[in-house]
């Protein structure tokens, strides 16, 4: 076994254990089965709504939610364990830096994916066996796990980039806490404070692009305007009219938000003193 | 040939002077010991053998190579335990000792074995927040002998141990350096290792200021060898004629007198020569805790120096 997939081993052992990948499952699936079924409640019909409506519900809620998650899981990564006294032990081995925090992200990354996969999955396979949702509504659906698992990801690289810079764990958690409400509630508000107090002068050019520089926003833009139903539904019709990024584009920007604060990671986690 | 040579090393944290001049050498097969207070800076002379940290100042070479910038294959020949080794407290001892044993690339087979040596068969597959602290160093003494490394080092591994176990590490480490393991350990208590290392280096303020075998730490000590005389104390003080330091005890049955070495023969002659009024001797010679204190407490010649330069 290379030190890498000992690393991850180790790490998806560990959510096993301290409940971590059982909670975020439950967590995560219960919601996606709240979302897929309550709808019905009031008229005491157990009825599925369109699952393009669930897709729409469920990103709202994901934003919220799987950031949460994600830096939760990750703040510790690099700091808690200098902090216990593992890390010291450890870097006597013949073991690299890049090894350690690669082999240790892909240990949290899997804890991510099983917890978004596995519950989301469920509700979405509860949803189909009582019959529902043409083609387009399931590759939604299917886009949704997928990006919902990216944004894990992205966020999960934020979180190990903070547990790299900072020298104490309750440091770590506050910034972990700081960035969720920065990414998630603070930057679309001030973008929209700053819409509304320009007069909309904050162009089409640059508007978009601003979207990009959030994590959460190109999960929202790519759930709610990637499929052409879901579109409809979301309300995002007319903006999807001026912010027309093609869905690959979106997930290839994703895919940055984890490449590039987990590098960024590696590098200060190599450059730390111990 | 030197295992660990260190040469002139010094380590600055910004201003602070955390080592300083440091110059050691050890043998294949020996053992040193680093005694000194906790600060003294004996686990950052680790980390620098370790490579964890450079020095900022002289050279050290570990096993041939320079440990900063060694390859995989230096790291394997290494045995390390940490000052309060650290454990993830949900893995059993087992599991726990698999996991180090494939970050070193070797077989899980060897483990039992080992679990076995260390006298942690019973409990291996108790997790690890139900062990005493004296299991976690059994633990960690294992791990740290995964691949039978070539040099071993353990931070204050005996602290805080009971003497039966103390006496196993010591057991351990004795059949290790039969087979050629260096190592080296550190405490802040020399009485500790009772005389068990080869080599013993004394660190005070990031320097150290005795190196050398306990023979010739204490010959060069110079520390007085303490007799107790039993008898007519105050006779054979008059007897001894202003001679040596000499102290009374409050019954006047006893008198300790402090000789320095190289008369000790010719006091023992006087003593034997006064007859009935000296009925018993005992010899004491310096203990560790003396000599310690005796180096340790000695000021350095160049404190103003080097707080000049801090």
């Amino acid at each position: 076994m290379t030190p890498i997939l000992t690393f991850a081993a180790k790490e998806f052992r560990d959510g096993l254990r301290n409940k971590w990948i059982a909670g975020a499952t439950l967590l995560l699936g219960g919601l996606a089965f709240a979302l897929t079924f309550l709808g019905s409640a009031p008229t005491g019909l157990l009825d599925v709504k369109p699952l393009a409506v669930t897709v729409v519900s469920l990103s709202s809620l994901t934003i919220f939610l799987i950031p949460l998650i994600a830096l939760l899981l990750g703040y510790d990564a690099i700091v808690g364990e200098a902090e216990r006294g593992c890390l010291l032990l450890i870097l006597t081995y013949p073991v690299s830096r890049l090894e350690i925090i690669v082999g240790k992200f892909l240990g949290h990354a899997a804890i991510l994916a099983f917890a978004a996969i596995v519950g989301y999955g469920a509700a979405g396979a509860a949803a189909a066996w009582t019959g529902g949702g043409d083609a387009e509504s399931w590759r939604a659906f299917a886009g949704l796990i997928l990006t919902t698992v990216l944004l894990g990801l992205a966020f999960l690289a934020l979180a190990y980039l903070i547990s790299a810079l900072v020298a104490e764990r309750s440091t770590a958690a506050g910034i972990a806490v700081g960035v969720w409400l920065l990414f998630v509630i603070v930057y679309d508000l001030a973008l929209m404070g700053a819409l509304v107090a320009s007069k909309g002068r904050i162009g089409a050019e640059i508007f978009p692009s601003l979207l990009l520089l959030n994590p959460a926003d190109v999960y929202r833009l790519f759930n709610l305007t990637a499929f052409e139903n879901v579109r409809k539904l979301s309300g995002m019709a007319g903006l999807s009219a001026s912010v027309h990024f093609a869905p690959a584009v979106l997930l290839a920007v994703l895919a940055l938000w984890s490449a590039i604060p987990l590098a960024l990671a590696a590098s200060v986690f190599a450059r730390r003193e111990v | 040939m030197s295992v660990v040579s260190i040469k002139d090393v010094g380590k600055a944290y910004g201003r602070l002077r955390v080592l300083d001049g440091i110059s050691l050498g050890v043998p294949q097969g020996k053992c040193l010991a680093l005694i000194g207070h906790n600060g003294a800076g004996k686990t950052t002379l680790m980390k620098l053998v370790l490579g964890l940290i450079r020095p900022t100042a002289g050279r050290i070479e570990v096993l041939g190579a320079d440990p900063a910038v060694a390859d995989k294959a230096f790291r394997q020949q290494l045995g390390f335990l940490p000052e309060n080794v650290a454990f993830h407290e949900e893995l059993t001892g087992a599991d726990t000792l698999a996991f180090y044993a494939r970050l070193k690339g070797l077989e899980t087979t060897c483990c039992p074995a080992l679990l076995e040596r260390v006298g942690l068969s019973s409990a291996a597959e108790r997790r690890v927040h139900t062990y005493s602290k004296g299991m976690r160093q059994r633990l960690g003494l294992a791990q740290a002998l995964l691949g039978t490394p070539k040099l071993l080092l353990l931070d204050e591994p005996t602290t805080g141990l009971d003497p039966v176990l103390r006496q196993e590490f010591f057991e351990i480490i004795r059949q290790l350096t039969a087979i050629g393991t260096t190592v080296i350990i550190s405490s802040h208590i020399l009485t500790e290792l009772e005389a068990r290392t080869d080599l013993v280096a004394i660190m005070r303020e990031g320097r150290v200021v005795a190196y050398g075998d306990l023979d010739t730490l204490r010959r060069d000590a110079g520390l007085p060898v303490t007799i107790r005389a039993k008898g007519d104390a105050a006779l054979i003080a008059h007897r001894l004629n202003g001679a040596f330091t000499k102290t009374i005890l409050a019954d006047e049955q006893a008198i300790e007198i402090g000789c320095p070495l190289t008369q000790k023969m010719a006091l023992l002659r006087t003593l034997a020569s006064l007859g009935e009024i000296c009925a018993d001797l005992e010899i004491r010679p310096p203990s560790l805790d003396d000599l310690y204190l005796h180096y340790s407490g000695r000021p350095l010649s160049s404190t103003a120096e080097q707080g000049g330069r801090a």
